[in-house]
């Protein structure tokens, strides 16, 4: 209603201001009202448009910091995307980026009959959930036994040793972890002074795990617990004296203050650890497991990659990489959609 | 305020001080004893009686390493893809960050193109497409660009660097654009220098991922001559037996040996260990930047 005395140039009249007599009237002035509001529409759209195209005249050269960019996401990000195509088509080695002929879902039909395949998934699923259950709530336990810690000169030794291996080259990480697990590192050094039988961790499947999430507890729980210790120093220190005053003890006061207030931290983290739960870290896989320890090691991304350029079968490598990033997507889409709705917090 | 602790907590401070202490230790030791086998002797080694202290104390492997030219070409490779890759790697994220930084008011479809770069952070093309593209689109494989590209723009790293820029006051920019002055100028003369310690920060993240990247030369390079320290690591580590030139560059020198291992691995990470102490501050400082803002 509210359109029409915003309308320029138009009939004038309004359907509130011709008649309170007859239904037919009011239900003209409804079409009218329709009109009113296409013509208002188009208006602003087109004074969006002005708009734009007067800021852009204006502010030419703020717009310009977006080409370079904005470029470099096309070529490097975008075309990459694009080039998913050849899931659905043939590529030939040496032809179009976007394939010969279209095979329809072929591949994906493929990869659905694919014993591997579903050995691959599943060593994903596990790995991938192991490492949620432990790398995600130890930073936060490790935060607040931190944060526990009175002396400020100790707890910044602490912190900045707990995450120098973050720094660390994977490359550094898998060759320490060779090292130590080694016939004759430190592991079975230990091992053997405690009168067992020396073990080669990195031939039998049954320990990968074990390996790659203990290492991966080494590597980033430190770095993981940044944010919280942050956030636990944005926590107003009233709430705990008031707490106190009403008697609440140690452990009830981190129940009730400290917890929730890093709980929003809590909420935005694990809502990434679980859109990235089947984004196991390739670098470490593929630098740690051998033809021995593929039973539990090998994930999509390894397989995918040793089908795709070991053997090049691309558009086959292809499509089970472009389903990993559609179920990855819709992943962090739903963790974010349940946060919101449970929490009222979400990413975006 | 420690008056009223009660005894329970007390004894929980000392189990917490306890393990602390057991986390420092257990996050230095794989980096002791890496540094200690460097400079042990092969026999103490593949005995297994090399702990935290070397044992059969020498530098003649130290010496080998050193004295093996392909060893510099690596390292000079990686010196030089940091270099060109984190300057690279500034100039992109500064400007995009600047700009989506921008109000709404001012950056027309600014919904769009922050949209546009964050959704590259959760759907990626993909590692074979991405193989393709660099190898049949652009053809720059084997070339040091094959490197240097995959990591020229970061979005995290933007979106740290874009909550730095709203938290600059606009009043300073506003005063200068009265005063008629560009937006280059102004970016040039008044953000940039206000945003050292957020520019500090993003450099080194960067150069750190270069320094540490190894898979896009993996994949992307067959010439040895252009590897990166860590892919010839990865080689010496994983012990491959690859053909030609590369099979050459690692058996040049010296013999491969847990030993050599040691060295090279702890010759890659020492530049990363020696200036982390100075520079841990600004990567805290950066990751809270980034974190304060919502």
């Amino acid at each position: 209603m509210e359109l029409d005395s915003q309308t320029p140039g138009g009939t004038g009249t309004g359907p509130t201001g011709n008649n309170p007599e007859t239904g037919i009237a009011s239900a003209q002035g409804g079409v009218k009202d329709v009109e009113a509001y296409k013509e208002k529409l188009k208006q602003t759209q087109v004074s969006k448009w002005e708009s734009t195209s007067k800021s852009l005249k204006k502010d030419w050269q703020l717009y310009t910091f977006l080409i370079l960019p904005v470029i470099y996401l096309v070529i490097f990000q975008y075309l990459p995307m694009i080039g998913n195509v050849i899931a659905f088509r043939r590529f030939v080695p040496g032809g179009s980026m976007l394939g010969q002929d279209f095979v329809g879902l072929r591949y994906f039909e493929m990869f659905w009959n694919d014993r591997t395949f579903w050995r691959v998934f599943r060593n994903t699923f596990t790995i991938g959930g192991l490492t949620l259950l432990f790398n995600f709530p130890i930073p936060i336990i490790f935060a607040l036994l931190l944060n526990e810690v009175k002396s400020m000169k100790f707890k910044r030794f602490v912190q900045t040793a707990s995450y120098l291996p973050y720094f660390i080259s994977m490359v550094i990480i898998a060759g320490m972890i060779m090292e130590m697990l080694s016939a004759n590192g430190i592991i079975n050094q230990m091992i053997q002074f405690f009168g067992g039988d020396s073990i080669i961790f990195l031939q039998r499947a049954e320990w990968f795990r074990t390996i790659y999430v203990a290492s991966g507890v080494w590597q980033t729980t430190g770095w993981g617990a940044i944010l919280y210790l942050a956030a636990l120093t944005n926590i107003d220190p009233n709430l705990y004296e008031a707490a106190a005053i009403d008697g609440a003890g140690r452990l009830k006061q981190t129940w009730h203050v400290t917890i929730p207030g890093i709980l929003p931290t809590i909420m935005t983290l694990l809502i990434l650890n679980i859109g990235n739960f089947m984004n196991v870290g390739f670098e470490k896989v593929f630098l740690l497991y051998n033809p021995l320890t593929y039973e539990t090691a090998d994930v999509i991304s390894t397989y995918l990659y040793r089908i795709g350029l070991g053997s090049a079968n691309f558009s086959y490598a292809t499509a089970i990489g472009l389903a990993q990033a559609v179920v990855g997507f819709v992943l962090v889409m739903s963790a974010n959609l349940l946060s919101r709705k449970l929490t009222n917090r979400s990413l975006w | 305020m420690h008056l009223n602790d009660t005894k329970g907590y007390k004894a929980f401070r000392i189990f917490n001080i306890i393990t602390m202490i057991l986390i420092v230790i257990v996050t230095f030791v794989p980096f002791i004893n890496i540094i200690a086998q460097s400079f042990s002797s092969e026999r103490f080694i593949t005995a297994g009686e090399v702990f935290l202290l070397p044992r059969g104390f020498n530098i003649e492997t130290y010496r080998a390493v050193l004295s093996n030219q392909r060893f510099w070409i690596h390292y000079r490779n990686t010196i030089v893809y940091a270099v060109v890759g984190t300057a690279l790697a500034m100039f992109l994220t500064t400007l995009l960050a600047y700009v989506l930084a921008k109000p709404k008011t001012r950056l027309k479809g600014k919904g769009f193109w922050v949209g546009f770069s964050v959704f590259t952070m959760f759907f990626a093309g993909g590692i074979i497409p991405t193989y393709i593209v660099y190898n049949n689109t652009l053809n720059i494989t084997n070339t040091m660009w094959s490197v240097v590209f995959p990591l020229a723009l970061s979005i995290y790293n933007m979106l740290i660097m874009k909550a730095f820029f709203e938290n600059l006051p606009p009043s300073l920019e506003e005063a200068a654009s009265i005063d008629g002055m560009s937006t280059y100028g102004i970016f040039m003369k008044i953000v940039l220098p206000l945003s050292k310690p957020i520019l500090a920060t993003m450099t080194l993240f960067y150069a750190v991922a270069y320094w540490n990247a190894w898979f896009q030369a993996f994949m992307f390079l067959n010439d040895w001559t252009l590897f990166p320290v860590t892919l010839f690591l990865r080689n010496l580590i994983s012990g491959a037996t690859a053909t030609g030139e590369a099979a050459a560059a690692e058996a040049g020198g010296a013999q491969i040996a847990s030993n050599v291992r040691s060295v090279s691995m702890f010759l890659t990470v020492l530049p990363i260990i020696c200036v982390y102490p100075f520079v841990q501050k600004y990567f805290v400082t950066g990751i809270m930047l980034g974190s304060v803002k919502e």
